[in-house]
């Protein structure tokens, strides 16, 4: 069964930034993309710079791929699959999430 | 088979050309190679000597190191002069002593500068500008000399009177001929050289014959010339001309000419088959070439000679045939250009004039009588044609249309008349000095070179004088083209301008959004590259709160949370201490907060204090107590105004003539905040004894007894730039005034990332089109300009205390958004007494001290 845990409300997300989420024992970087209901949620923790920051990346588009770019050495990563576009070999987790209720939720749990 | 020995007497820029082609070639491993010099050093760059005296030091100007030569297996004597040959025994022998052995023995032994036989020449300050050994001593002479005077007008005079002149000199050149530059140019170019020259401060005397030097009045010496008139200064600098280091020659029985110089044939071996001569001091055709580009063509030559008759035994490949002496130079900051037949000499010549008093620009064109080819041509005050009318001549091309449109400046916005690169045969050689083809360079940018840097480390071209640097893009261009990538601009995909364009039209357009900007003249939702710039832009001109909700998405790494990223994901604080002057008391609020939050601490580069290792939910909490202490944010995050560093200055040295300080502290506070292409600092002097290295900051200052020199565009960091002197001895007023102008044209100008230093290596006419911009209005900006920055400082707040004064913008500075706990990955390690991010292999080991801290 999926869990859901609560992020915080969308209104807390400011537009086209992120945050990081504690779901599960498990850093997760929450991603508001556009000014709507479009949410992302992939691991905040990148894997070249070996720290949890990739919530604090500034986010656009690489073709019609929707990533973020680590704040550290500017990585991307495509925030729907997690995978990273300069290495093939590369990717973190990435999880669904859903908008209840106006509430942001992220699940950690399959 | 022993290998063959090949000695090579002078190891200058030709001597060198010669071995490295020898030892780099096909042949390289049956050759053994030793190279004396009487020099203290192996070969440098004798054509940029000047830019010794705006900052490149012996190790700038080395064409080689001794590591290189171990590595291709050169031998290589410095200070050592070869005194003695013996031809029929094939030996050498040094001042030292040594003798050795040759199969052929090359004579690279250049030129020395002729100084005329005038009493009185011999004294102290009387110096010549050929080593860097006289560099040296004319640095030493100008320190304790207001005056200087060169004596002679040619090209090397009148380069060492720019030297002069930078070094704060009075400077007078005194030429013997009625113009200068009298080889090069003919009478018309030579007098409008004159009048710029004169323009900038510089006393030009021709049709002086010095008779002797003597004891001065004012100064320390003074000349006294044939016609009753004389001249006082405290230096002399000879630049009268070069003559052939050929006393070896002399004194071993080889051919000389009437007037010097090693006679040589077409394979520029001398009287003796196995003595060769190149360079300066070789003599073709009864000609001597005083150009570094004809003496690497002879030592192409040689060594295929060489090669030839000792090893392979073929007929060889090449012969000199004598050389092209078009020169095109920048002299105190005055386009010159001289090509072929500058005076109309062959039979039956014809020219054209343009003549353009007011813009002060001279241009000549020789054609042969059928007005068919281009002979020569002078170009003074406007060189861009170089390029063009040098292939014309060079290629015995027809001259396309009508000859005086090669010259006319463009009317009504049209191309000026050209050549297209494209008409050029594929021998066309475009860079000379390295003897570059177009076809070479094609060949290149087939095989992957697709920037000028990728194209100087295949070919070399452009390496040398610069002179084709332009052509040689132009050809790169076209060959990129052709193959179909675009030359390409652009920022990134989302945006088809640069930032220069991008900032026009967000001032014209008067956007304040990304949003704006990229539903207006971009695609996609932006990028890394594209939001912080467009984020910088709207700050430039709008300076608003960069944590604005529609700013922040922009802001990169660290603007955003107005700190710097440590490796570890923590941050930096540095709080701004203006000039470097901090009160015992914000010293001591530092380090209690320091302690308190147990911060690594340490002082910068930029003199002020750098605490590291705030986690993200400390960050307001410490700012809080700083600005209660009485600080305000550093900025060291933002592409803006860093430090102004200072020396102490006239308030507590003995040697300050102004405060330097009281200036500094008012410099930043009235920058700070603005946001620019790039990170901006600046460095204010109280004396020239520049204790605050204002000279390699993108503004520097220093105080003089008459008021402040100002320099632009200077850089430490990864490739350091000597900053340009811009305007000399200013009030504060105007000196506010120049800064504010300066710092907006690159403001809105500069690109992505594009330091002052480099913006002012791109921008085109250089630091005299910025003057022309800034000081005489040349585009008729200055009062926007101004009225810009006023704005921005106008608008300045601390983006700190903004911050902590709004609760909205605090839920953001917290690991988590749903959890009050920090960070668990951080682990440190206690050293020197304060902590550090432990290591990779330290992390393995270790308990996290942080968590068990609190
Ligand atoms: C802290 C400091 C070193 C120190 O411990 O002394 C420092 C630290 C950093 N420097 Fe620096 N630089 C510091 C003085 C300098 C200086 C010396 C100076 O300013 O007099 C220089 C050479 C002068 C110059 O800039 O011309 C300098 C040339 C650079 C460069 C090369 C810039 C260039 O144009 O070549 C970079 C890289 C860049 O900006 O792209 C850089 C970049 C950095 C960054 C921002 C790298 C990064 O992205 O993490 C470092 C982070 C700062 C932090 O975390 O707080 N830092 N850096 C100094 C802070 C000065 C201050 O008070 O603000
Ligand atoms: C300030 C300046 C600016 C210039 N600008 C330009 C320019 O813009 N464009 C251009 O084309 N040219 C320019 N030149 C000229 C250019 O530098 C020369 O053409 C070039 O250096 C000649 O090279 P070379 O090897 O023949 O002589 P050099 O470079 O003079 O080398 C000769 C070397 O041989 C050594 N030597 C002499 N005799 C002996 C001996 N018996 N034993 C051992 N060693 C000996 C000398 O000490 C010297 O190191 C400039 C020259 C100067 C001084
Ligand atoms: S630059 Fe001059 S005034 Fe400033 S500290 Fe050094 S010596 Fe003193
Ligand atoms: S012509 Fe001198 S560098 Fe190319």
């Amino acid at each position: 069964m999926t869990t859901w845990t609560n992020v915080c409300p969308l209104t807390d997300l400011v537009p086209d930034t992120g945050v990081c989420a504690l779901v599960e024992g498990k850093q997760v970087a929450v991603f508001r993309f556009g000014t709507g209901e479009t949410i992302y949620a992939i691991s905040n923790f990148d894997p070249f710079g070996k720290a949890n920051v990739l919530s604090r990346g500034i986010t656009g588009s690489i073709g019609e791929r929707p990533v973020v770019a680590s704040p550290l050495y500017k990585q991307h990563f495509d925030l729907s699959t997690g995978e990273c576009l300069e290495d093939a070999d590369v990717s973190v987790e990435h999880f669904p999430v859903r908008i209840d209720n106006g509430v942001v939720q992220v699940s950690a749990s399959a | 088979m022993s290998k063959k020995r090949i000695i090579v007497v002078g190891n200058g820029m030709v001597g060198h050309n010669f071995i490295n082609t020898l030892a780099t070639s096909d042949h390289a491993s049956e050759f053994e190679i030793i190279t004396f010099s009487e020099e203290p050093r192996l070969a440098y760059d004798r054509v940029q000597l000047s830019k010794y005296f705006s900052g490149a030091t012996a190790a700038d100007l080395a064409m080689t190191t001794p590591d290189e030569y171990d590595e291709l297996g050169v031998t290589y004597i410095v200070s050592d002069k070869v005194v003695d040959i013996d031809a029929d025994n094939k030996t050498i022998k040094t001042a030292s002593g040594r003798v050795e052995g040759y199969d052929k023995l090359i004579l690279a032994t250049g030129s020395y500068p002729f100084v005329p036989p005038i009493p009185g020449k011999d004294q102290e300050h009387c110096l010549v500008y050929r080593t860097i050994e006289d560099l040296e001593d004319i640095s030493a002479s100008a320190k304790v000399s207001k005056t200087g005077v060169v004596v002679g007008g040619g090209l090397l005079g009148l380069e060492a009177a720019n030297a002069l002149r930078e070094a704060g000199l009075d400077t007078h050149v005194v030429e013997f001929a009625p113009r200068l530059m009298a080889v090069q140019l003919d009478e018309g170019g030579g007098k409008l050289l004159r009048s710029k020259i004169e323009g900038l401060g510089v006393s030009v005397h021709t049709e002086k014959n010095t008779k002797e030097i003597v004891a001065g009045e004012e100064c320390r010496y003074r000349m006294n010339f044939a016609d009753g008139s004389h001249l006082e200064t405290d230096m002399i600098l000879f630049s009268a001309g070069i003559r052939p280091q050929d006393e070896l020659a002399r004194e071993f029985g080889i051919d000389m000419g009437p007037r010097g110089g090693i006679v040589v044939n077409d394979y520029l071996q001398t009287s003796d088959e196995n003595i060769y001569a190149i360079g300066e001091c070789a003599l073709w055709d009864n000609k001597i070439y005083g150009l570094v580009a004809p003496g690497y063509q002879m030592a192409k030559v040689a060594a295929d000679h060489i090669t030839s008759t000792l090893i392979t035994l073929d007929t060889p490949k090449l012969a000199f045939q004598g050389a092209d002496m078009s020169t095109k130079l920048k002299l105190l900051g005055v386009d010159v250009a001289s090509i072929g037949d500058a005076h109309a000499h062959t039979a039956g010549a014809q020219s054209y004039i343009f003549n353009d008093d007011v813009a002060e620009v001279y241009k000549r064109l020789v054609v042969s009588a059928d007005g068919k080819k281009l002979l020569g041509a002078v170009l003074v005050g406007e060189a861009e044609a170089y390029g063009t009318l040098l292939q014309l001549m060079l290629n015995d091309m027809d001259i396309p249309g009508n000859p005086a449109s090669l010259i006319l400046p463009a009317m009504d916005g049209a191309e000026p008349v050209g050549l297209g690169v494209s008409s050029l045969p594929d021998t066309a050689q475009i860079c000379s000095c390295f003897d570059v083809t177009k076809g070479d360079i094609s060949g290149a940018v087939q095989g992957g070179c697709c920037t000028m840097g990728d194209l100087k480390d295949a070919t070399k071209a452009s390496t040398g004088c610069g002179g084709c640097t332009a052509l040689v893009k132009q050809v790169m261009d076209a060959e990129l083209e052709s193959m179909g990538v675009e030359v390409n601009n652009d920022l990134c995909e989302h945006f088809a301008y640069t930032r220069a364009e991008l900032a026009d039209i967000v001032r014209i357009k008067g956007y304040t959004s990304f949003k704006d900007v990229v539903e207006g003249h971009g695609k996609g939702h932006g990028c890394e590259i594209c939001k912080p710039t467009i984020g910088s832009i709207l700050a430039s001109f709008e300076n608003e709160y960069v944590l604005k909700d529609e700013l922040m998405p922009l802001q990169d790494t660290n603007d955003i949370f107005l700190g710097n990223m440590q490796k570890d994901g923590t941050y930096s604080i540095v709080p701004r201490v203006a000039g470097g002057e901090i009160t015992p008391d914000g010293l001591i609020a530092l380090g209690v907060i320091g302690k308190e939050y147990d911060l690594y601490t340490k002082i910068t580069g930029g003199q002020r204090i750098d605490l590291f290792g705030a986690q993200l939910h400390e960050l307001p909490e410490i700012w809080k107590k700083l600005i209660d202490a009485g600080f305000e944010t550093g900025h060291a995050y933002g592409k803006s105004l860093r430090t102004v560093k200072s020396c102490v200055g006239s308030t507590w040295c003995r040697y300050g003539v102004l405060d330097s300080v009281s200036m500094a502290v008012a410099l930043e506070h009235r920058y700070k905040g603005l946001r620019a292409p790039h990170k901006i600092k600046f460095g204010v002097s109280g004396c020239t004894r520049e204790c605050a290295e204002a000279q390699s900051k993108d503004i520097g200052v220093i105080a003089t007894e008459k008021g402040w020199n100002l320099y632009v565009c200077g850089n430490g960091g990864m490739r350091p730039r000597h900053a340009d002197l811009f305007a000399t001895e200013l009030d504060d007023e105007t000196l506010v005034k120049y800064i504010d102008r300066v710092l907006m044209f690159y403001v809105r100008t500069g690109e992505r990332l594009q330091r002052t230093s480099v913006w002012m290596e791109n921008l085109e006419g250089g630091l005299d089109y910025l003057r022309e911009v800034v000081i005489e209005n040349k585009l008729g900006i200055c009062d926007e300009l101004e009225d810009q920055m006023t704005k921005v400082v106008g608008t300045y707040q601390c983006e700190w205390k903004t911050t902590v004064e709004s609760p909205e913008k605090l839920k953001r500075f917290a690991h988590y958004i749903n959890a009050d706990q920090e960070d668990s990955n951080l682990l440190y390690v206690r050293e020197r007494g304060q902590r550090r991010p432990a290591t990779e292999e330290e992390r393995i080991t270790l308990v996290n001290v942080t968590e068990g801290q609190k």
